[in-house]
């Protein structure tokens, strides 16, 4: 089962080194991992997305988050009511062909176009990561030619 | 007042009560060694880092206080890295301090330059690069707290040598304040009330102690614990002398090398108190066979050990000492306590049918000198060893009876711990009688430390159980591959000229009845003493559990 943790850490060198290395040192592993700044410029949020289908495994690796000196707080999203959002970018071939294809599927989606030039286009969708998955199913039709995704963010409600 | 950068690290050591520095010297830490030059901070010159970080080790052990290591940059600093991973293992809490080179060039391959803090994050509770000497006296301070508190472990600072020149105003921090950490100390009443519980209705209680007990302290609780609720107890090899192997509800150690009887009880219990012990794959055997009629009660000041191995019905988090002063007050309100009379019965029959055995005829056993170093020194000696046979020999023949007494690499299994170690306990408890009970394998890793000894009067005394082979592996290739002895045959220098030419005194020791006298006559020399004791070349420790089998599948002493 994917399990949503997010992460309240330090914000300074060598902590993302620190979460990093303990998950490939013990044997966990990382879906996605996200990081930015909070609202306090010293703290940063990581969300990370782990495939836990084991309890104790889960348990492990929030305690050794929590262990990490450089962590302030951890918490399991999973068992919350939250809020997750994730962006991708696309880069398809985008002619005169497939052209209307693509527009229904941007509507579909709420997905749109960031950047066009010549027969390519750039796409955005931010979503779930479900619908996100879902929409790059669907654009792979129109021949994809680079995929960027961010990784989840996430909110308790 | 202004300071340099080197300044004030020694101002923060000594205001930390640092008064003994294991170390080498270098290029980039130069400044500071200048700066130790006048200060009063008793230094001990190593002649390798590595024994620099063990005996700052050892001394941690056996005085309960901080270790302090230092070594320059690049090599000396990776040099230090085997000995930050033992300390690590074990959780001992050791402030290593390395130099780098300066900040301009972190970074650009410079001349003995090594990411030491990346090296090192694995094997390090924290570490700290230090960028601005603004941070030095914080981070100093921190890195002493965080060494000692909570669970022990080491600390490494890395600083540059423009920090150690740059001058600053000194403010020494009042407080450490780290917003991620805050140990708990105290056990959750709720839990202490559920352990109690089970403990009371518990007709056959077994107390498995580790380590924990001797870095809280909580050997008297122990006592006091297992004495109220009449439970036998098996300590871990790193919790040897947190409950006095004479004490008639003692088992000695389980596991692998334990006893019989331990991994009897471990198999038979109805409940297990685990206090400040892991349960390390060398304790637990196959594990899914491990205790199968037992709940546990987990004490650990570590969260993440609890349910890393086995699942625990009831753990609590804190202090063992603490805790077991929770407990022994709940214990007080509650007037009946199952009688554990029939299991206690069980267990002393177990101990009359399975004792700890050796065959003592033809050439020396190892156990037999391990028996005589412990009746000579009166069971009152600090006991380093090595890893391997002799580690396990130590473990099982001298009767440990007082923490802080046996100081051996558990976790990590590092071959040549025991002789810096000897030295860094001898340092710290210099009117104690030190012995490192060692291999002639392992007292070959760090066998140059024969210099420090002489050169700075160190006393301690080293029985080599001189077997001609690198003893535990040579056991497996006989029990499990066959008797194909791949590569650990050693040919040896000779140990008693070896320890001549560095001024220490060699005692050789070939039969069985010189045993005694010679461990006695190393007793008067003050000096540092080699006694190489030729002993049974293809002895073998049992009882021995083989990897991956339950604990109660012995080989040798169940006969």
């Amino acid at each position: 089962m994917k399990h949503t943790i997010s992460v309240l850490v330090e914000n300074k060198p060598g902590v993302l080194a620190r979460i990093s290395g303990l998950f490939s040192a013990r044997g966990f592993n990382i879906d996605s991992l996200a990081v930015g700044e909070t609202e306090d410029p010293t703290v940063s949020r990581m969300t990370i997305v782990v495939d836990a289908s084991d309890e104790r495994v889960l348990e492990q690796i929030i305690k050794q988050l929590r262990k990490l000196i450089d962590t302030i707080s951890v918490v399991d999203l999973t068992k919350k009511e939250f809020i997750h959002r994730e962006l991708a970018l696309v880069k398809i071939n985008y002619t005169k062909e497939n052209k209307s294809k693509v527009n229904h599927l941007l509507n579909r989606f709420k997905a749109g176009i960031m950047e066009l030039e010549r027969d390519t286009a750039i796409l955005e969708i931010c979503a779930e990561s479900e619908k996100v998955k879902e929409f790059l199913q669907e654009v792979r039709q129109f021949g994809l030619k680079e995929l960027m995704r961010t990784g989840r963010i996430a909110m308790a409600k | 007042m202004k300071m340099s950068g080197a300044q004030i690290l020694i101002e923060c050591l000594k205001r930390e009560g640092v008064e003994v520095m294991f170390g080498y010297p270098g290029g980039a830490v130069l400044p500071i060694f200048d700066r130790l030059y006048d200060s009063d901070i008793h230094f001990i010159l190593t002649r390798h880092e590595q024994a620099a970080a063990h005996a700052a080790d050892g001394y941690a052990r056996a005085t309960g206080k901080v270790g302090v290591c230092i070594a320059t940059s690049g090599p000396g600093a990776t040099n230090l890295t085997t000995g930050i991973a033992t300390a690590y293992m074990d959780s001992i809490p050791l402030v290593a301090i390395t130099g780098q080179v300066k900040t301009f060039l972190i970074g650009n391959d410079a001349f003995q330059e090594a990411d030491i803090t990346g090296v090192t994050r694995p094997i390090t509770k924290y570490n700290y690069l230090v960028k601005d000497i603004k941070e030095l006296a914080r981070i100093i301070r921190e890195a002493f707290h965080l060494a000692s508190t909570g669970r022990p472990g080491p600390v490494l600072v890395d600083i540059p040598v423009d920090i150690q020149q740059q001058s600053r105003e000194f403010i020494w921090p009042e407080e450490v304040n780290i917003r991620g950490y805050k140990p708990t100390y105290f056990g959750h009443p709720g839990q202490i009330k559920k352990a109690v519980k089970l403990i009371v209705e518990s007709k056959r209680p077994l107390i498995y102690a580790g380590g924990g007990v001797i870095t809280s302290g909580a050997h008297q609780e122990l006592k006091s614990l297992a004495e109220k609720i009449q439970a036998p107890v098996t300590t871990t090899l790193m919790g040897l002398g947190g409950f006095s192997v004479l004490h008639p509800l003692s088992l000695g150690m389980l596991g692998m090398h334990g006893t019989v009887y331990a991994n009897l009880a471990v198999q038979n219990a109805d409940l297990i108190i685990a206090i400040g012990a892991r349960f390390d794959d060398r304790v637990t055997g196959r594990l899914d066979a491990f205790a199968p009629y037992a709940k546990i009660i987990h004490i650990d000041i570590d969260p993440s050990s609890i349910s890393k191995n086995v699942k625990v019905d009831v753990p609590i988090v804190g202090d063992a000492r603490n805790i077991l002063g929770q407990i022994l007050e709940e214990l007080v309100e509650r007037k009946k306590i199952s009688d554990t009379k029939d299991w206690l019965k069980t267990i002393y029959e177990w101990k009359r049918k399975h004792p700890l055995k050796y065959e003592d005829k033809g050439r020396i056993k190892p156990q037999y000198v391990v028996e005589q170093i412990y009746e000579i020194t009166k069971g009152e000696a600090i006991i380093t060893t090595e890893v391997g046979q002799n580690q396990m020999w130590a473990a099982q023949w001298y009767k440990f009876s007082q923490p802080r007494t046996f100081l051996s690499s558990g976790g990590l299994g590092t071959m040549g711990y025991g002789f810096p170690a000897a030295i860094g306990a001898k340092v710290g408890c210099p009117d104690r009688i030190v012995f490192d009970i060692a291999g002639d394998g392992s007292i070959q890793m760090n066998i140059q430390e024969l210099a420090t000894c002489v050169c700075n009067k160190i006393n301690v005394k080293v029985a080599i159980l001189n077997n001609g082979y690198l003893g535990m592996v040579r056991q497996w290739q006989e029990l499990f591959y066959k008797k194909r002895y791949a590569h650990t045959c050693l040919y040896n220098p000779d140990f008693v000229k070896l320890a001549e030419s560095y001024g220490a005194v060699g005692i050789r020791v070939t039969k069985k009845e010189e045993v005694r006298p010679s461990i006695e006559k190393a007793l008067q020399i003050d000096n540092t003493v080699f006694i190489d004791f030729h002993i049974e070349p293809e002895e073998n420790v049992f009882p021995m559990v083989p990897a991956g089998e339950a604990i109660d599948r012995m080989i040798g002493g169940m006969a």
